[in-house]
């Protein structure tokens, strides 16, 4: 079960408001490598883990995810807040005025909708931790590359905060796939299967 | 109004838990670090020290029961919501 707590895990801040940089920033809502994404890859791995320790690793970091994706949502949210349908347009973001008004919408920064095939699970517990590790790299450029197109301050410490977090879990992930790596040595199993000699 | 003071007492909120949020991550992959297990139990008790004085004035943070009491009219349904403020 998952509680609702009415609170981000940071606040977020706006200097001004700023649709251009909403449209680009959505990606981390909605893209491959954005929130939505990373908080389902993890939490749907969790059914496939060998360890206990490695079940709660995908439990916390999707959980947290979910709260970034939360503060994103807040991001975009505010940085629309008050624009018309002429500022939307001029901001290049014209065609979500027109399907969307403010309504938020789960697509990358090029308006491409967001897809289950984004995320990964083979069911072998080395492969997804390997692959949530390149994830949370691809996010931690992403954010990058994000922090290089805005020069709000208040926008840039959101996103650094975020970015920050991606290195965490990235370190965390390693550690776990050293974890599993060492059980299954030695269990005598590989990918969760006894080894047929 | 009192949104201000809502605000920076969620702010303190925030902040610690931030701190367990961390400590959490690090002691899945740590679960014998006796100091950080220390550690982690002192900010869930400051924790829980400041989400009670929140919800004391603003009613519960957490939905299903999880938040404590609520006074009335229906402290949940009322803003602002996090992405407003
Ligand atoms: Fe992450």
């Amino acid at each position: 079960m998952w509680i609702y707590e009415k609170s981000l895990e940071r606040p977020v801040k706006i200097s001004r408001p700023d649709p251009a940089f909403a449209k680009l920033v959505i990606t981390q809502y909605g893209g491959p490598d954005g929130e939505l994404s990373a908080s389902l890859r993890y939490l749907n791995q969790r059914y496939s883990m060998p360890t206990d320790k490695a079940k709660a690793l995908l439990t916390d970091i999707g959980t947290e995810e979910l709260a970034h994706m939360e503060m994103i949502a807040a991001l975009v949210y505010k940085l629309i807040e008050g624009a018309d349908p002429k500022d939307m347009e001029a901001a290049g973001w014209g065609g979500q005025y027109a399907q969307h008004n403010h309504g938020l919408f789960w697509t990358d920064a090029n308006g491409v909708p967001w897809s289950a095939k984004y995320i990964a699970c083979l069911g072998d517990p080395i492969t997804d931790l390997a692959e949530n590790m390149a994830a949370e790299q691809k996010a931690r450029t992403t954010y990058e590359h994000l922090i290089d197109l805005t020069d709000d301050p208040c926008v840039k410490d959101t996103l650094r905060f975020l970015w920050q977090r991606e290195v965490v879990h990235f370190q965390r992930f390693g550690e776990c796939l050293n974890d599993v790596q060492e059980h299954m040595s030695k269990m005598n199993t590989w990918c969760g299967y006894e080894m047929r000699k | 109004m009192n949104c201000e003071k809502q605000m920076s007492m969620l702010k303190k909120i925030q902040e610690m838990q931030f701190v367990a949020v961390e400590l959490n991550l690090y002691l899945d992959t740590h679960p014998c670090d006796v100091e950080a297990i220390n550690d982690f139990n002192c900010a869930v008790q400051m924790l829980e020290k400041r989400k009670k004085a929140y919800q004391d004035e603003f009613g519960p943070l957490l939905n299903f029961g999880f938040g404590g009491y609520s006074k009335e009219p229906w402290q949940w349904a009322m803003g602002p919501w996090p992405w407003e403020m």
